[in-house]
C-alpha cells in the first residue's frame, strides 16, 4: 500500500510542476505590459514603472522569475488582486466555502437520486422504467446547464415563485460567517428561519449543478450492477433462496460501489466546470463566479491565483479517489 | 482481403446499428440538421440580423399576441427567433466540425509517438495531458479565450485543446496493446519503416474506439463553445450563434420566456441526438462490448 501511495504521489509532482508553469506562463503571454496587468497602474512615469519591474522581479531573467514565483507559492504567497488589493489565497478561501457547500449538497442529491435509479433500472433491464431512466439520464448528460438553470429559475422562481432568484440567503439576515457553510452558519445563529432560506437559496442551484454527475451515476450504476448481478456469486446468493432485496443489496450493491464511489469522485472536474456557470447564473458567490468575474474585470493575478488553486484541488480529489480505489481494490493496487 | 463469406465491414456495423432505434433516430435529426445549416438562408423566413422595429419581443405564434410572420417570437430588438435558430445551426455544426477534426488529428499523432516509443517520449507527453486534464475543461477554455481574446475562432482553438489529452490517451492505450501483436512484428521483420509502422500498420487498428471518441467530442465542443458564448467569450454577438443567443436572452427570463427556452431547446436537442448516435456507434463498432 505504501508503494502504492508513493507512486501515485510521484505522478503528481510533475504534474503539479506543470500546472504552475502554466499559471506563470498565462500572465507573460497576456498582450500587454506585466506590470500594468499585475499592480494595476496605468500612465505611470518610467522611473515608477522602472521601480515596479523591479519590485515585481520582472527585470530578471525568465526561468529567475519563475523561481521567485514558486517560491512564493509555495509559501502561499498567490499575489494580490489588481480590484480589491486582497491577498488572492485570502479571496479564494473566503469564497471557496460556497462552492464546497454547493458541489456537496450537488453531489448527495445526484447519488441520492441516481444510484437507486440505476439500480432499479438494472434489476428491471428492459422494461419500462429501465428505458425512461436511461432516456432521462441522456438527456440529462446532454444538458446544457446553464440554459436548464435559467428554465428551472423561469419555472419555480418566475412561475411558481417558490425559490429566490440568487444568493445564498435572504437579506433579513445577517451574521457573522464561521466556518462558510450558510448551513451550518445559519444553525449556529440560531435566527429564525435562517436555515430554512439558506436551503431555499440552495435547492435550485444544486440540483442544477447535481444535474450532469447525476446522469453519470445513474448510467454508471446501472452497468456496474448489470456486470455484478451476472456474477457467480450473485447466482449463488440466489439459489440459496435469499430474497431478492439481500441479493441485490448485499451482494451485487456493495460490490458494484467500488466502481461507483470511483465515479462520484471523478466528477469533480465536472462540478467545478459546472460551478462557474451554475454560480454565474444565480450569483452565487463562490469561486466559479469569482473566476469569471476577474476575468471580466481583467483581474488576472486573481486568475492566475485561481487557475492553480483550482487545479490544485482537482489533483488533490483525483489522487484521494485513488488511493481509496486502491484501498477497496487490491487488484488496482498491485497492478503497478 | 475479405473473404465472400464474411460480409463487407459497412453492413455488418449497420446490422448492429440499426437494432438501435434511438441511434438511428439520432442518425436522423444529425441529417436533418446538416440539411438546416446548408439550406438555411432559403428555409429561414427571415435574415437573421433583421430588425423589425414594430414588433419587439412578440410572443411565439401560438400565445396571445403572436403571429405567423414570427412563429417562435423575436427577440428585444425585433429579430426573428426561428431565423437566428435556424442560422445559429451554422455556428454549431462549424463549431464541432472545426473542433473535433483538430483534436482529432493532434491527438493521434501524439498518441501514436507516445505509445509507440514508450520511453521519454510518452513520459514528456503523458504528463503534458496530465497537466491540461488537471484544469476543468471549461475553466481552462476560459482563460485561454481570455488570453486570445474572446471570438468563435478562439473559443474553437480552446476547446480543442481541452478535449485533447482524451484522443492521446486512447491512441496511446491501444497503440501500445496492438504493438506487440504478431501482425506488427511481421510487418517490422518484412521491413517497414517506422512511421509505416505507425500510421499504416497500427492505427486503422485503433479506428474503433477513436471514432466514438470524436463523436462524443462532437457533442462536448457544442456545449463548451455554447457555454463560453452563454458567458461572452465565444462567438460575439450579433453572430446567432445557441450561446450568444442565450447570453443576450437572460435579462429577459422572467419577462421573455421564449427568447430563452428556444435556443437552449436547439442544443439539448442536438446534443443529444449526437450522444445517441455515438452510443450507438459505440454498441455497433464493438460488437463485443456488453450492450448495456
Amino acid at each position: 500500500m505504501f508503494r502504492f501511495i508513493l507512486s501515485k504521489l510521484s505522478l503528481l509532482v510533475p504534474t503539479f510542476f506543470g500546472v504552475s508553469l502554466v499559471a506563470f506562463t498565462f500572465i507573460r503571454l497576456l498582450p500587454g505590459d506585466p506590470v500594468e496587468l499585475l499592480a494595476g497602474e496605468r500612465g505611470m512615469s518610467a522611473e515608477r514603472h522602472a521601480a515596479l519591474m523591479q519590485q515585481y522581479g520582472f527585470d530578471l531573467p525568465i526561468w529567475q522569475q519563475y523561481l521567485q514565483f514558486m517560491g512564493k507559492v509555495l509559501q502561499g504567497d498567490l499575489g494580490t488582486s489588481i480590484v480589491t488589493k486582497q491577498p488572492v489565497l485570502d479571496e479564494f478561501l473566503t469564497l471557496f466555502p460556497a462552492t464546497v457547500e454547493l458541489s456537496l449538497v450537488a453531489i448527495l442529491l445526484a447519488t441520492l437520486i441516481g444510484l437507486p435509479a440505476g439500480v432499479i433500472a438494472a434489476v428491471r433491464r428492459g422494461s419500462v422504467f429501465d428505458h425512461s431512466i436511461m432516456g432521462v439520464s441522456l438527456t440529462g448528460y446532454s444538458m446544457p446547464i446553464f440554459w436548464w438553470g435559467l428554465l428551472l429559475i423561469i419555472f419555480f422562481s418566475g412561475i411558481l415563485g417558490w425559490t429566490p432568484v440568487s444568493g445564498r440567503l435572504s437579506l433579513m439576515y445577517f451574521f457573522e460567517p464561521v466556518t462558510g457553510f450558510m448551513i451550518i452558519d445559519a444553525i449556529l445563529s440560531g435566527e429564525d428561519g435562517a436555515l430554512a432560506s439558506a436551503l431555499h437559496h440552495l435547492i435550485l442551484p444544486a440540483f442544477v449543478l447535481g444535474t450532469i454527475p447525476l446522469a453519470v451515476i445513474a448510467r454508471q450504476t446501472r452497468s456496474a450492477m448489470l456486470e455484478v448481478l451476472q456474477e457467480d456469486y450473485v447466482r449463488t446468493a440466489r439459489a440459496k433462496g435469499l430474497p431478492t432485496w439481500r441479493v441485490v443489496g448485499l451482494h451485487a450493491l456493495r460490490n458494484a460501489l467500488i466502481t461507483v464511489v470511483t465515479v462520484i469522485g471523478l466528477q469533480v472536474g465536472v462540478l467545478l466546470a459546472g460551478a462557474i456557470l451554475t454560480e454565474t447564473i444565480f450569483a452565487w458567490p463562490g469561486v466559479g463566479k469569482w473566476i469569471v468575474d476577474s476575468i471580466s474585470r481583467r483581474d488576472y493575478s486573481s486568475v492566475q491565483g485561481g487557475l492553480l488553486l483550482i487545479a490544485l484541488v482537482v489533483m488533490v480529489v483525483n489522487l484521494v479517489v485513488d488511493l481509496l480505489y486502491g484501498l477497496v481494490n487490491p487488484r488496482i493496487r498491485h497492478q503497478s | 482481403m475479405t473473404h465472400d463469406s464474411t460480409p463487407h465491414p459497412f453492413r455488418e456495423f449497420w446490422h448492429y446499428f440499426r437494432e438501435n432505434r434511438g441511434a438511428v433516430a439520432g442518425l436522423f435529426f444529425i441529417i436533418f440538421l446538416v440539411l438546416v445549416a446548408v439550406l438555411a438562408d432559403v428555409i429561414a423566413p427571415h435574415a437573421p440580423d433583421i430588425q423589425d422595429r414594430s414588433s419587439f419581443l412578440q410572443p411565439p405564434v401560438w400565445q396571445e399576441g403572436g403571429t405567423w410572420t414570427y412563429p417562435l417570437g423575436t427577440d428585444a430588438v425585433g429579430r426573428d427567433m426561428l431565423s437566428r435558430i435556424i442560422h445559429g445551426t451554422r455556428y454549431s455544426l462549424l463549431i464541432g466540425a472545426v473542433v473535433v477534426p483538430v483534436a482529432l488529428t493532434l491527438g493521434v499523432v501524439l498518441g501514436v509517438l507516445a505509445g509507440y516509443f514508450r520511453g521519454w517520449v510518452d513520459v514528456a507527453i503523458s504528463r503534458a495531458m496530465d497537466v491540461i486534464l488537471a484544469f476543468p475543461s471549461l475553466l481552462l477554455a476560459l482563460t485561454l479565450v481570455a488570453l486570445l481574446g474572446p471570438g468563435l475562432m478562439n473559443a474553437m482553438l480552446a476547446i480543442a485543446l481541452v478535449l485533447l489529452p482524451h484522443f492521446v490517451r486512447l491512441t496511446r492505450a491501444s497503440v501500445m496493446s496492438e504493438a506487440s501483436r504478431d501482425y506488427v512484428t511481421a510487418s517490422r521483420v518484412a521491413g517497414a519503416n517506422q512511421s509505416r509502422l505507425m500510421f499504416v500498420t497500427i492505427l486503422p487498428n485503433c479506428l474503433a474506439p477513436l471514432i466514438v471518441q470524436a463523436t462524443l467530442s462532437f457533442s462536448n465542443a457544442i456545449l463548451d463553445a455554447a457555454a463560453l458564448g452563454f458567458l461572452g467569450l465565444g462567438a460575439q454577438p450579433p453572430t446567432p450563434e445557441w450561446g450568444t443567443l442565450l447570453a443576450e436572452a437572460r435579462e429577459f427570463i422572467l419577462s421573455a420566456w421564449w427568447v430563452v427556452t428556444f435556443p437552449g431547446l436547439a442544443i439539448l436537442l442536438t446534443v443529444l441526438a449526437i450522444n445517441l448516435f455515438g452510443d450507438g456507434l459505440r454498441d455497433a463498432l464493438d460488437p463485443k462490448l456488453k450492450r448495456s
